[in-house]
């Protein structure tokens, strides 16, 4: 394995960062601004961000406009967190398309892929403390059987006998649930494959979560607790910077890593290996290299969703 | 329209006067609502933390408020079809009292999604032109469309009644009849598009059931004309409001036939549950027997059932259904069936235990009672003031000056039918 490239994703001529397609001053924006024209004056004087309100939906932002939407992200990280930040937009990279494989047999529950994720990736740290990954522990008499799983069980004392360990995130599906239910376009499936949201898009309604099988979206409930000294300045505005309150978030891949050719933050963390990750249309990355010499599966497949997320069993 | 702000004026007119009980109703209304307004602000300053809604259970008791709500509004205007096929005399009276319970019952559905929402000051994002709705794929967006327009059918129906009787003409037959005619398959749409939002849903094996939509339908021939029954008689007494004794026994028998069709499709959805016994089962469990020691909703469950079991015998044998202190329990009883039925017993159940098997018991907290109650407070008001006005109008003692006498006609002839 050492002679292969460990994560080809990188190609020559690396796309334009700030989205691949050009985009025209839309119709859209014109009549979002005739329409909201009353609206908005209410909604100023109860403190709600004008220019927000007015703006368009993120794949039809001008590159000016984008550009002004990451400065101003930035900005607010400054007066919420009192530190720089670096917020990009950075667009998926022409053949490259990301796959994850997770070996059951090696996954030990430690939960450190759990910890370094929510470092990574900004999330609320207490009420709610949210996880992007979740470990199952399953009984080995019953196999992968969520009726006899346990999420709350005691880290220090892992692996347990007679048990097995199962993470579930994000599957980055091909044929995502959660999209689908999305009522605002709020939430899409990029060219690589990761299914990002936009949180200055999202209403907050709930729908992608009652979609989604794998419990993989998680809920704002509050404004999220972040120490500012935890804070991640490196940022991928459809990935980790700091969400608002009321909106949804979920596993990216590390979109703001994956994206410059670096592994998540989970597969660089797990101590035994588990995690495998890399360009499923490069023959020869370590993801394409597991599903020759390994039998994969997917997580539920009866649902047809079509992971991205593969399993596997190596010994 | 000339004539416009005197019947504006008019109808507050209407609104403001009234006897002891109406001016104690309305004060009681206003402090529920108030009581939702203290609520809500709790809500908007801390986020939906306050609920106890988690990413487990993520949609609780408002959505199931609201779902009880939807099949209200269908139902009211369901009643139109009973009262056409039996050639009912006062069709007019109760189309419109149908409409009237439609709206409120629909402005309660809208209040009841919009504080549910993370962020309701991007309501934009959803409509069309301004926002990007994600239509047809998203079944709230169809949701959020039918809904409104079921709204805009019943306001311009009622209206247009309303201010051509306050005139004293008579109704265009050709403009009343099809948007009565249309409002029939909306309400039914609405009704269906709301069980499809769960339906849809893969992930959910205690919604993804194709008996889902019947099962909401039957159901809200239950509850909505439930209310229709209380009221009918509270305006008789009032108003001298001319709704026979028959008309109402009518629609209590149609109410029975219609629960029988409900406990029928859940017997059926029972038996394929527990016979089959598939890992499917455990959301049916939790509902009825419990998962453990999870059984926050079992006791709920059985007394839904005994009430709607003892309502549709009620309502089936024309001894109770006849005499008004059993048939006014029946549909107390029918309400309280089918609120736990199509509120929290079918929102739960289908995010317990949640996708991943993980059981988190999903109680409301007291802020979410406020909002609820809140919430109802505007629907009851909105109801009152409306009902307030459109009876004087029907009974012909609020109407347009020199209007007065010519219209009396028509309603006396249909009060002693």
């Amino acid at each position: 394995m050492t002679s292969r490239k460990a994560l080809n994703v990188i190609q020559d001529g690396g796309a334009d960062p700030l989205g691949a397609e050009p985009m025209n001053p839309s119709r859209r924006a014109f009549l979002r601004t005739a329409a909201a024209g009353a609206a908005v004056s209410a909604l100023a004087g109860c403190g709600v961000d004008v220019g927000e309100f007015l703006r368009s939906h993120f794949k039809e932002l001008s590159r000016d406009e984008l550009a002004k939407v990451l400065a101003k992200v930035e900005r607010r990280n400054k007066e919420r967190f009192g530190k720089d930040t670096k917020v990009t937009a950075e667009g998926p990279r022409p053949g490259v398309e990301f796959g994850y494989g997770l070996d059951i047999s090696r996954c030990v529950g430690c939960r450190r892929c759990v910890y370094a994720c929510v470092k990574e990736n900004n999330q609320s740290r207490e009420q709610p403390q949210i996880h992007w990954i979740r470990v199952l522990e399953m009984e080995k008499d019953h196999g992968v059987d969520l009726a006899h799983s346990e999420l709350y069980y005691d880290a220090d004392t892992v692996p347990r006998p007679g048990k097995f360990y199962f993470p579930v995130q994000c599957q980055q599906c091909r044929n995502p649930p959660c999209v689908k239910a999305c009522p605002t376009q709020a939430t899409w499936k990029e060219q690589d494959g990761i299914v990002v949201i936009d949180y200055d898009w999202c209403i907050g309604c709930r729908c992608c979560m009652s979609a989604c099988p794998y419990g993989a979206r998680h809920m704002n409930w509050a404004e999220p607790k972040l120490p500012a000294a935890e804070l991640n300045p490196v940022q991928h505005y459809l990935g980790n910077r700091p969400r608002p309150k009321g909106v949804v978030e979920k596993c990216t891949f590390c979109i703001q890593r994956t994206r410059n050719g670096r592994y998540p933050a989970c597969v660089e963390v797990c101590p035994v290996g588990a995690r495998k990750f890399g360009n499923l249309l490069d023959p020869e990355s370590e993801i394409r290299r597991v599903m020759e010499t390994k039998r994969v599966f997917v997580f539920k497949e009866e649902l047809a969703t079509h992971p991205q997320f593969y399993y596997f069993y190596a010994t | 329209m000339s004539g416009v702000f005197e019947f504006l004026k008019g109808c507050v007119r209407q609104v403001v006067s009234g006897g002891k009980a109406y001016k104690a109703w309305v004060a009681f209304l206003l402090a529920t609502i108030l009581v939702g307004a203290l609520a809500y602000a709790e809500q908007a300053r801390g986020g939906l933390i306050v609920t106890n809604m988690r990413d487990e259970v993520s949609w609780a008791f408002y959505i199931g408020n609201f779902t009880f709500l939807v099949g209200v509004a269908a139902a009211a205007v369901l009643l139109v079809i009973p009262a056409y096929v039996y050639q009912w005399k006062p069709i007019k009276e109760v189309v419109v009292l149908g409409e009237l319970l439609a709206i409120s019952a629909l402005v309660m559905c809208l209040l009841f999604i919009l504080v549910d929402m993370g962020r309701p000051e991007r309501f934009l994002h959803i409509m069309p032109f301004v926002g990007t709705p994600n239509f047809p794929r998203s079944l709230l967006t169809w949701d959020a469309l039918v809904l409104n327009s079921y709204l805009l059918v019943n306001v311009v129906l009622v209206s247009y009644l309303m201010f051509k009787t306050y005139r004293g003409q008579s109704y265009d037959k050709r403009i009343f009849l099809p948007l009565v005619l249309l409002s029939i398959p909306v309400s039914l749409s609405t009704h269906t598009v709301t069980a499809f939002l769960y339906n849809g849903m893969a992930a959910r094996p205690y919604w993804n059931a194709s008996i889902l939509a019947p099962r909401f339908i039957a159901s809200a021939f239950c509850s909505g004309p439930a209310v229709m029954i209380i009221l009918f008689q509270v305006l008789r007494k009032a108003f001298k409001f001319p709704i026979q004794n028959e008309a109402i026994w009518k629609i209590a028998e149609l109410m029975s036939y219609a629960m029988f069709v409900n406990l029928f499709l859940l017997g059926a959805e029972l038996f394929k549950e527990y016979y089959s016994a598939t890992e499917h089962l455990l959301y049916t469990q939790y509902l009825w027997t419990g998962i453990g020691e999870h059984r926050t909703l079992v006791p709920y469950a059985w007394f839904a059932l005994f009430c709607s079991v003892v309502a549709f015998v009620l309502f089936l044998i024309p001894w109770t259904r006849r005499n008004f202190a059993t048939l006014n329990l029946g549909c107390l009883l029918i309400w309280a069936g089918v609120y736990i039925e199509k509120g929290m017993g079918l929102i739960i159940p289908g995010m317990t235990p949640d996708t991943l098997g993980q059981i988190y018991e999903y109680k409301p907290t007291l802020v979410e009672w406020g909002v609820a109650a809140g919430v109802f407070g505007v629907g009851f008001l909105v109801f009152t003031l409306l009902v307030k006005i459109a009876v004087p109008i029907l009974v012909g003692t609020f109407r347009a000056e020199g209007a007065a006498a010519s219209a009396e006609a028509p309603d006396a002839r249909v009060a002693a039918h």
